[in-house]
């Protein structure tokens, strides 16, 4: 039995129906309810928030987990990351009014919610940034002058574009990846790997 | 008296049962000041991995240290010309990312002096068996920067490049990996060795075949001979051996050759770690080798955590006089048990059996 941790929302919904075809199903787990842990023969799945999923693998809560990219490189928890599922790709991208051009006579003021993406961005290019952390809405912020641009994850750019903003430039390009606790790794490691080797072979077949 | 190990925490019992294995190899206690001046941890820095250490104003202004670490003032105190072999007991302070301070009690060992094939095959003996200890079902991985920075100097890796891909190991994320080489347009051939040692992972005599294919050059052909001399060492001392995984990472500017980790089933991250750390003791001007473990005490606490029992016998004395309780209790203590008396159920004991005193005499309830 190996514990799985979902993002709740599409992605863990798309990643689960690729496990269900690599013979990990869970029929329960269709059923409408409001349960949060569902066990089928050979996994248990539980839904969580999309951000916790690294914290509940990093601390042994579930052997495995489906998280984005964007959450690893922010929080940068000590998991190994076995496989790239292709899924749930978007991209991390920095964002400002249509109009926007940099002023380099002061500090840059950045509203995100991926302080630590933002910070190192912006380190590279040595631009001196003041980060605005905001947890959601943070395309509000540039329209209402609480900051010049904004890092946030970018799927279509439909909702910056219906607020008058746009992408000034992008940071990376993300999808979601399989990670693993490194303890359950040790100790659930065939059945790691074989869940590993199942999904890949899944993914190399389209 | 003899002492039930019963009325031990895990980790209490666990340094008993260490210091008698350490001392039967002949390692001694070494005691030390809690307090260090900061200056000691302010030039090695990075040695200590994680955290900021705790620093108070000592007299004369000098800024001083609550110790974070204890293999540094080891090796301060060390000398070239003598070989010392050496266990602590200690606790080390941090302050953490999130502005807490931490308390964490630590046991190791440290060998320093002559480090051939016998100190390292000894130190990796000891800490498999004291993993043992501690753990039912246990591992200890074993990973080498020999054979790591030969691979990864044969690919053409410098600088920032070189960091990656050792974080990319630690990460056993060979997908990443293999786009950074076919970046770097590093050869298919090495692409796949580098992706292959990313991935290996398994019990020594199992995979040391094909570590031997992925081998490229001297230095990480010397590096498998002293895995191998070191395997032969644990298992003629009478030990489990180790598996083979290289994404236990330490910093290459102080550690070289073996490094290790050691995880408890039960436990959500390493229980262990150590390695050999030469390149620690030329920062200080000395010549000797050096190679030790550290074990974390603290987090044994996650093994046991069902609520244990108080006592033996809950003794509700209600108005019985204070000799007549003293009686009873005397009866059962003398009888083995362990007795907690009290006027009344508070309902928030939880004791294996309950007790009344009838009489003057001690009724044990159905």
């Amino acid at each position: 039995m190996i514990d799985i941790a979902l993002p709740k929302g599409r992605l863990g919904e798309q990643v689960y129906d690729m496990l269900e075809r690599c013979g990990y199903g869970c029929p329960a787990i269709h059923a409408e309810s409001r349960k949060l842990i569902f066990e089928g023969e050979r996994a248990r799945y539980f839904w969580v928030k999309p951000s916790d999923v690294a914290i509940y693998v990093e601390r042994g809560a579930a052997d495995v987990g489906i998280v984005g990219k964007d959450i690893l490189l922010e929080y940068s928890p000590d998991v190994y990351e076995l496989l790239d599922l292709g899924v749930g790709k978007c991209r991390m991208a920095v964002a400002g009014k249509r109009d926007f051009s940099d002023d380099f006579d002061r500090p840059l003021r950045v509203a995100t919610k991926f302080t630590h993406i933002a910070r190192e961005h912006y380190d590279h290019r040595n631009r001196e940034i003041d980060i605005i952390k905001l947890n959601g809405s943070i395309e509000l912020a540039p329209i209402l002058g609480l900051s010049d641009v904004i890092v946030d994850l970018v799927e279509t750019g439909k909702t910056l574009a219906e607020n008058g903003l746009e992408v000034l430039e992008t940071i990376l390009h993300f999808s979601a990846r399989l990670i693993a606790n490194k303890v359950s790794y040790k100790f659930k490691h065939d059945e790691t790997e074989q869940l590993a080797a199942a999904v890949s072979g899944l993914l190399a077949r389209g | 008296m003899p002492i039930s190990e019963d009325v031990l925490k895990s980790s209490e019992l666990a340094v008993i049962r260490l210091r008698a294995l350490y001392s039967r190899y002949g390692y001694t206690r070494f005691e030390m000041n809690n307090f260090e001046e900061y200056e000691l941890y302010a030039r090695n820095k990075s040695f200590l991995v994680s955290d900021d250490v705790i620093t108070f104003t000592g007299y004369g202004g000098k800024l001083m240290a609550l110790r974070p670490d204890v293999t540094l003032s080891i090796v301060k105190n060390s000398s070239d010309d003598r070989h010392r072999k050496l266990y602590y007991n200690e606790n080390v302070y941090r302050a953490t990312a999130d502005r807490d301070f931490r308390e964490r009690m630590q046991m190791g060992v440290e060998c320093v002096g002559d480090v051939g094939a016998y100190e390292v095959g000894e130190t990796l003996y000891l800490a498999g068996a004291s993993l043992a200890e501690v753990g039912e079902n246990y591992c200890l991985d074993v990973s080498h920067l020999g054979f790591l920075s030969g691979l990864i100097d044969a690919a053409g890796f410098t600088g920032d490049a070189r960091e990656v891909v050792l974080r990319l190991i630690g990460e056993k994320n060979a997908p990443e990996l293999r786009r950074v080489c076919a970046e770097r347009g590093v050869s298919a051939d090495l692409t796949a060795r580098l992706a292959s040692l990313a991935k290996l992972y398994g019990e020594f005599d199992e995979t040391v075949g094909e570590l031997e294919l992925i081998s490229v050059n001297a230095e990480t052909d010397a590096a498998i001979a002293e895995l191998r001399a070191a395997h032969a060492v644990v298992k003629t001392l009478g030990g489990a051996g180790f598996r083979l995984d290289f994404s236990a990472m330490n910093d290459l500017r102080y550690y070289n050759g073996i490094i290790f980790r050691g995880y408890v089933e039960g436990v959500h991250t390493a229980v262990l770690s150590g390695g050999q750390y030469d390149n620690l003791m030329r920062s200080f001007g000395k010549r000797s080798g050096a190679i030790g473990f550290a074990v974390f005490l603290d987090l044994l606490g996650e093994l046991h955590t069902q609520r244990r029992a108080v006592s033996d016998v809950l003794l509700i004395f209600g108005d019985s006089d204070g000799d007549e309780v003293a009686r009873a209790v005397r009866e059962l203590t003398d009888a083995g048990y362990s007795v907690r008396a009290q006027r009344e159920i508070r309902g928030d004991e939880s004791t294996a059996k309950v007790a009344h005193i009838k009489n003057g005499r001690v009724k044990f309830d159905d």
